[in-house]
């Protein structure tokens, strides 16, 4: 699990990419707490090959990425 | 009809980057400064000129367009309700940071917007900005990747999301109901401007789809290097082509190192002060025109990066720290640039980013 809520641009990529990278994990949970975060983690966990599934938890978001 | 994954990843981002490059265009065809339709630090110099700040008389002005790209960004995130007051993110630091970025900026004569529009003009000394630029920016993504953080922000109540916009209005109501509280230059590129409300509306158009699209002119390099994502920086590049179709259109273009509209060939010190404000704007996680967005979404830690901005442009003038443009004078080119005082502004700098930089690393205070 990433907890990136409250972290400026693009330190949620940074620290998801660490994770997938490292970690190499089948799935993991990103939480975010801006729109923008959504997107840029989204495209980054992408282009590393997983899927992502975003839902709403209360004001903030979580990211679901999966291989 | 299956949407074109190109259009969809780049399509906002480069409709972004022609508004503001339009934008710039217009405002400039409408009276603002040559190479100047929009620049957030000479701008925010101005309206710190406006206000008392510094006694510059040449930058003096309450340039609508700052309220403008403010508002125009609130409004879009509560259109698309994406307005979130959160701070709480070193905002004393942030202070700091945004008056060496405003000092970088200075020292070059404009901040990553207004180069990539004088590049767009044919600007050729602001390629050791872009350069320095690129630099800073790389230097910033060391840090970033060594775990660099200012940490988080959290929810606030939405009062202060709203300060900054509300100070936005008041400088607003100021220009138009008591404008003799302000001073205007009468001569310089502060008494070059264009009708007030062609500055509001470019810039609540341009606080708009840049709120929309993310637009970064910092982060489009960061993350092309970082993550090798390219769609920021087709907004940046957006902006380069569409002033520079625009200007050669109008007759404006002149590629060329002399003579520039409010430009020096200092090129060392371009390099350094635009280095500065890169290195300054990756550890803020945006460049000036995004710090107006973030602040305009509710961030308070950008709005207090606004304040030391407009901070940073009152010293940089108390200070004699800014660039001089080069002028001719009796048929003789004079050769402009910063005197000492600025070149140690510069140095002074570098060693407050390091600092910010090392100490906001990962470390055992967090373990």
């Amino acid at each position: 699990m990433v907890d990136a809520r409250g972290q400026s641009c693009p330190i949620p990529v940074v620290m998801t990419r660490k994770v997938l990278e490292k970690e190499k994990p089948a799935r993991l949970e990103v939480l975010v707490d801006a729109r923008v975060a959504v997107e840029n983690v989204t495209r980054c966990a992408q282009s590393l090959g997983y899927q992502v599934k975003a839902e709403p938890q209360g004001p903030d978001f979580k990211l679901t990425l999966s291989k | 009809m299956k949407e074109n994954p190109l259009i969809r990843r780049y399509g906002l981002i480069v409709l972004a980057g022609i508004v503001v490059g339009v934008a710039a265009l217009i405002l400039t065809a409408a009276g603002n400064p040559k190479n100047m339709g929009f620049c957030i630090a000479c701008f925010e110099r101005d309206i710190a000129g406006a206000l008392g700040f510094h006694g510059a008389g040449k930058v003096q002005y309450l340039r609508p367009e700052i309220p403008g790209i403010v508002l125009g960004a609130m409004i879009s995130a509560f259109a698309f309700r994406e307005f979130k007051a959160r701070a709480g993110s070193c905002p004393a630091s942030r202070f700091v940071l945004g008056l060496f970025v405003m000092t970088g900026a200075l020292v070059f004569l404009g901040c990553p917007l207004r180069m990539v529009i004088r590049l767009g003009g044919g600007d050729l000394t602001a390629v050791a900005g872009l350069l320095g630029f690129l630099a800073g920016i790389l230097v910033g993504i060391v840090f970033l990747k060594k775990g660099f953080s200012l940490g988080r922000a959290y929810p606030v109540k939405r009062g202060e999301g709203l300060a900054l916009p509300a100070v936005m209005l008041g400088l607003l109501g100021l220009l138009l109901l008591a404008p003799g509280l302000l001073k205007f230059s009468e001569e310089g590129p502060g008494s070059m401007r264009a009708f007030w409300l062609i500055s509001l509306a470019a810039g609540l158009a341009v606080g708009f789809i840049a709120q929309r699209s993310r637009l970064c002119m910092a982060g489009g390099i960061r993350d092309a290097f970082l993550i090798r994502d390219f769609t920021l920086l087709a907004g940046f590049l957006a902006i380069w082509i569409t002033v520079t179709v625009g200007n050669l259109f109008l007759g404006n273009y002149s590629l060329s190192m002399l003579s520039q509209p409010v430009a020096h060939s200092q090129h060392l010190w371009s390099f350094l002060g635009m280095a500065l404000a890169g290195w300054g704007s990756i550890l803020l996680g945006g460049c000036p025109l995004r710090q107006l967005i973030l602040a305009g979404e509710g961030n308070g830690d950008a709005a207090v990066t606004v304040l030391g901005m407009v901070t940073g442009a009152a010293v940089a003038h108390n200070f004699g720290l800014a660039g001089n443009p080069d002028s001719v004078t009796d048929g003789v080119y004079k050769v402009g640039g910063i005197g000492t005082a600025g070149m140690a502004a510069v140095v002074i700098g570098f060693a407050v980013l390091l600092a910010v930089s090392l100490l906001h690393l990962p470390g055992k205070e967090e373990a």
